[in-house]
């Protein structure tokens, strides 16, 4: 049974190409449909949990399925599990790129990827803001757009999310202020702003 | 850097931690997050550097921040480096879902960390727009119109045409392949050494 807890989390480890999301379905033919260690209300909840906390959604499914299991002893099996093939594969990849990188052709090779890269965290941070200010999902938006209706959006505009953000920015484009200050405050600021305006 | 080595590797577990600590969202969040925290605040890594990483690392199996952490690791202390790193940015969700697991409906139904974890996402959205500003200064700055191209054509595959990451950068590697291996036959023409 720890076995077979191990086994899934090093294949969906191994499978889950592109991360996050990819690893989604991984999880869910894994441990819903072949071991039934989480039902199906579960596994949803499970993923809820991860977008709320800290962490790649497949570490955070290992331990809570590997805690459920078998306690912490589960929990550090399956988070093993699932690290050991992408361990092994990117450190066999940091050596061959620092091993290669200063050849012109492979110097020519990486400078095509690295607009597409900076284009993908522009991607990944417009959803963020979407999801912090809208509180929706930019691919259903911009589906909803495509599809020529208007975007349903249950709680409007956040107005303290917005100002928040312009402020955060503001502070680490003049301050250089360091990133996890900025979160933290930015925590801090917003629950104490929820409370004295009363929303929460 | 002329610390000694348990030095080194000390401050890469910290750092990888606290980043590992406060990452929410998907992989591109920590690749800016390490970003800010490797280049401009540690100078440990250089731009392009890091580029080249996140591209590595969302092209390998298994989570982004793994993989980052890993090849981040390795190159500011060699394999001990890499393990460390792995190891820092695996702790925070094994430590936080464990409690999570045991207390898990109290947590659910739990309003101010709900808000806290709401506002919070403002919060990283700024620290990735932030990082996309210099990153994409540094696109510009290159003057080749094909990145600039390819950067707004990236952009509009993953955010409009719901293209998977993983494609978008094989595309691009294929046109980086067709670039180095017209640069090799121009070489071979010119009678000089390919490399």
């Amino acid at each position: 049974m720890l076995f077979d807890l191990f086994v899934s989390f090093f294949q969906i480890g191994l499978f889950s190409v592109g991360g996050g999301y990819a690893a989604i379905p991984l999880i869910q033919s894994q441990i819903v449909d072949r071991l039934g260690l989480l039902t199906l209300a579960e596994f949803t909840d499970l993923i809820t949990v991860a977008e709320m906390t800290p962490g790649p959604i497949a570490l955070n499914a290992a331990t809570f399925v590997g805690t459920r299991c078998a306690g912490l002893g589960g929990a550090l099996l399956c988070t093993a599990g699932c690290m050991l093939p992408s361990v092994c594969i990117s450190l066999a990849l940091a050596y061959v790129y620092y091993r290669w990188r200063t050849v012109s052709a492979v110097q020519t090779l990486l400078s095509a990827l690295r607009p597409a890269v900076v284009a993908l965290i522009a991607g990944a941070g417009l959803s963020i803001l979407c999801l912090a200010v809208l509180h929706a999902d930019l691919g259903a938006l911009v589906a909803g757009i495509f599809a020529g209706a208007l975007p349903d959006l249950p709680d409007g505009f956040r107005a303290i999310e917005a100002v928040l953000f312009a402020g955060a920015l503001i502070v680490l484009r003049m301050k250089k202020a360091g990133a996890i200050a900025v979160l933290f405050g930015t925590g801090a600021v917003g629950t104490v702003a929820y409370l004295l305006l009363g929303l929460a | 850097m002329n610390d000694s080595r348990a030095a080194r590797l000390y401050r890469l577990f910290v750092s990888m931690l606290s980043l590992a600590t406060f990452t929410f969202g998907g992989g591109f969040v920590i690749v800016s997050l390490m970003k800010r925290r490797f280049v401009e605040e540690m100078h440990l890594l250089d731009e392009d550097e890091m580029l080249d990483i996140a591209a590595i690392a969302q092209s390998c199996p298994g989570p982004i921040m793994v993989n980052a952490a890993v090849l981040v690791g390795y190159r500011v202390a060699g394999v001990p480096g890499a393990l460390v790193s792995a190891l820092a940015s695996a702790l925070p969700p094994l430590v936080i879902i464990s409690i999570i697991a045991v207390f898990y409906a109290q947590f659910r139904e739990n309003r101010y960390v709900a808000i806290a974890l709401q506002v919070m996402r403002a919060g990283v959205a700024a620290v990735i727009f932030d990082v996309v500003v210099d990153l994409c200064r540094g696109v510009l700055k290159t003057r080749r119109a094909l990145y600039i191209l390819m950067m707004a054509a990236a952009f509009v595959a993953s955010v409009l045409l719901d293209v998977p990451a993983t494609t978008i950068i094989l595309l691009c590697l294929c046109v980086g392949a067709c670039q180095a291996a017209a640069m090799l036959l121009r070489a071979r023409k010119g009678g000089r050494h390919a490399l």
